[in-house]
């Protein structure tokens, strides 16, 4: 059903955006029982090969694919020699002689993953490439919308904040626009992407306009080096004009969710009482990331015929 | 007296506009005649029937690696992919290792390039030392060793001062300042074109805008200067406006394209093939039109190459930290022959902007197929299609947005000093 690799969002089908989803579903069962864990990938050998800083992704690979009874090994940068102008065919190569079933590959760069994929026997799963696509991301916001409304066809989803250099908005506006929901982009006009038309989507810098009638308002993270002055003045200013807080969100539907990748700037991107509580959902997003991951790890590492018929005894 | 006659083929001599059929004929090194149904006695005989005979190309802008960066390319390797490509003259640029700040360093390059190289090779010499920006180079020292132009090239000059100070300094040596024209501190960390194509992979952009802002600078300061500005490889539309407004205004401006800004767009790097990354980058559709509606318009003079040649290992990294730049010399031709197939150039205007604009921009012999020239010539079979190897060309490098591309277009033989040192069925012909 999907292909070797998880690249990216854009290259799903929606078919496939579904059958990931309810496979999730099933994987969710599985954390919540007193063993959590199922034989599903034992003796497989799942590699974590980031090349960039990251403890939430890392840890969520890293729990999903034990819980699969998976041997994982984790290789990043500041464990192994990996650097950042390593030849991608020579790490290829040298990942394919230890005979992986699964590589999750992180670079800051965009592309790298995909160039991996292209050399690569085993299947690669993309955990965020630069700027690019963060698709296991945008699967696990979709369960959680799904959890949440109970579909996805149909909804309103804005995304706020720096979306030029953001792999979670660019993956959720292509996911969140084949499941049929509405896309809308909001901030300030250096952090918009030129041409948001060619994600399908459009962009606002308004947030009254861009949260009306908003079932789910997704906050992404400001990185603090892209507030030193360049690109945006100061943290008050963009708290003050693109920060959420209860009364803002009053624009947005009255039963709307508030969602945000992590880890939160309190008091940037969210008021921290918001952070907290509901309407925010951050915590299930997190819980459903091991959930995906597993579903993601078993229908691409475990995609072959035995597996398939294993987890259908 | 070694004679030899290239004969029947449609000779092309965009000099004095004569395109016909006609015979050529070189004696000891250097035309003699050009006419149709010359007879004459123990020549050597090359049939060109059905191909086109015209001057040897000229490439104003290329990068050769040596001395330094041997690894890449050397004069040798540099100047055998030069002739297989048709060029029988290399304009090289100065980011060598050392920098071609200084006599000695362009000396050396002449040298080796006498003993090593298999076409005529121009050295282009920094504009300022260690191509730093900010103190001129002795231009009349490097101007008598052989120096052709000056050009800091992807070292952009940033300070306008310095810039101004250089195109002065010219006018002495009477010779081109070439300049890759872009607003570094506009392009930033931008890899490629900002645009529809930027925003879907996700790669740091450099927009149109930041050549269009330095094309504009710099003509301005050859309008207060009146000295000889060459633009290198033109990329945007707004910059081949602003040339051909300048054009229009007087100022002694010239400009070249590359073959990869002339065929290719940023759709290309969707694939995220760092043999697509070069700067300028690949534009978007409107900009490569533009382009070619200069280059044919005459508002772009020259197509040259850019060859710029890096090591695989180099180019197999990720997009950001890959050098840019691609292989050109081997496969400029059939890329720049599809402008005559869709009738956007006739031969002969192709080949002037191939090699007789060229030669009258440096400054150097060739360009046309005049009696008493030297005899550089290329035969060309504009039909003849082949597939492009680079692994199995002659540059050192491999990088390439052609590799295993079915090509039209194909360079038959060249000719240096009226020696055949290429033949497309039996390889390089020089030692």
């Amino acid at each position: 059903m999907i292909g070797k690799d998880l690249l990216g969002i854009e290259d799903l089908k929606r078919e496939e955006i579904q059958r990931i989803l309810e496979t999730a579903q099933r994987m969710h069962e599985i954390g919540l029982r007193e063993i959590k864990k199922v034989p599903t990938l034992r003796g497989r050998t799942v590699v974590n090969l980031f090349f960039e800083s990251s403890t939430r992704t890392l840890s969520s690979f890293e729990i999903a694919g034990k819980r699969l009874s998976a041997d994982v090994v984790n290789f990043s940068k500041t464990s192994s020699s990996l650097s950042k102008s390593e030849s991608i065919l020579d790490t290829a190569k040298t990942l394919d002689a230890m005979d992986p079933d699964a590589v999750i590959v992180r670079h800051p760069v965009a592309g790298v993953p995909k160039r991996i994929a292209d050399v690569l026997e085993a299947p690669v799963i993309n955990a965020g490439d630069g700027a690019h696509e963060h698709p296991t991301q945008a699967l696990l916001d979709m369960l959680t919308v799904y959890q949440e409304k109970g579909q996805l066809e149909g909804l309103t989803v804005a995304i706020i904040g720096d979306i030029t250099h953001s792999r979670v908005a660019r993956s959720n506006i292509y996911g969140f626009l084949k499941m049929g929901a509405e896309v809308r982009l909001a901030g300030p006009p250096p952090m918009l992407p030129p041409n948001p038309e060619v994600l399908g989507v459009k962009a606002y810098t308004s947030l009254p306009e861009v949260l009306d009638g908003a079932d789910v308002v997704m906050a992404l993270r400001i990185q603090n080096e892209r507030l030193r002055g360049a690109v945006f003045p100061s943290v008050r200013e963009y708290s003050a004009t693109f920060g959420l807080d209860r009364s803002k969100l009053r624009y947005a539907k009255d039963d709307a969710i508030v969602m945000h990748p992590g880890p939160v700037n309190r008091g940037v991107e969210l008021a921290p009482d918001l952070a907290d509580r509901r309407p925010s959902v951050i915590l299930d997003q997190v819980r459903n990331g091991v959930a995906l991951r597993m579903a993601v790890l078993y229908l691409v590492a475990g995609r072959r015929s035995e597996w398939e018929q294993r987890i259908g005894e | 007296m070694t004679r030899i006659l290239i004969h029947g083929g449609r000779v092309l001599d965009p000099s004095v506009d004569f395109d016909d059929l006609a015979d050529v004929l070189i004696e000891d090194g250097r035309i003699s005649r050009v006419e149709p149904g010359i007879e004459v006695r123990g020549a050597e005989r090359v049939d060109a029937t059905g191909c086109w005979v015209a001057p040897g190309f000229i490439d104003a802008h290329c990068h050769l690696r040596e001395p330094g960066q041997e690894y890449k390319e050397d004069l040798a390797s540099g100047s055998r992919a030069a002739i297989a490509g048709g060029f029988t003259g290399v304009a090289c640029m100065a980011n060598t290792d050392p920098v071609n700040d200084d006599p000695s360093v362009t000396d050396y390059i002449l040298a080796r390039a006498r003993e090593d190289a298999a076409a005529r090779v121009y050295p282009v010499a920094a504009a300022t030392r260690g191509l730093k920006g900010e103190v001129m180079t002795e231009m009349s020292a490097l101007r008598a060793s052989g120096a052709v132009a000056f050009s800091d090239d992807g070292a952009t000059i940033m300070d306008s001062a310095v810039m101004r100070s250089v195109l002065e300094y010219s006018k002495l040596v009477d010779a081109p300042v070439m300049v890759h024209a872009e607003d570094l501190t506009l392009v930033r960390d931008g890899v490629v074109n900002e645009g529809p194509v930027s925003t879907r992979l996700g790669l740091p952009g450099n927009p149109a805008a930041a050549e269009d802002i330095h094309v504009s600078r710099d003509l301005q300061l050859a309008a207060l200067t009146g000295a000889r500005l060459h633009v290198a490889h033109v990329s945007s539309a707004g910059a081949v406006d602003l040339i051909r407004r300048a054009r229009d205004a007087g100022i002694q401006v010239t400009a070249e394209v590359t073959p990869h800004h002339l065929a290719l767009t940023d759709e290309a790097t969707l694939g995220y093939d760092t043999n697509t990354k070069m700067a300028p980058p690949l534009r978007s559709a409107a900009d490569r039109e533009a382009c070619r509606k200069g280059l044919v318009d005459g508002v772009l003079d020259v197509i040259a190459t850019d060859h710029a040649p890096h090591a695989v290992h180099e180019k197999e990294v990720d997009f950001v930290d890959a050098p840019p730049g691609v292989l050109g010399l081997e496969t400029a031709f059939p890329v720049v022959m599809d402008m005559v197939s869709t009738n956007e150039l006739t031969p002969i205007e192709l080949i002037r902007r191939l090699s007789t604009n060229a030669a009258a921009i440096l400054g150097v012999p060739g360009g046309n197929l005049q009696a008493g020239e030297v005899a550089d010539i290329v035969i060309l079979d504009p039909e003849r299609t082949w597939t492009y190897d680079p692994s199995k060309g002659y540059s050192k490098s491999r990088n390439s947005p052609w590799d295993g591309a079915v090509m039209r277009g194909r360079v038959i033989a060249t000719f240096v000093d009226g020696l055949m040192v290429f033949h497309a069925d039996r390889g390089v012909l020089v030692q």
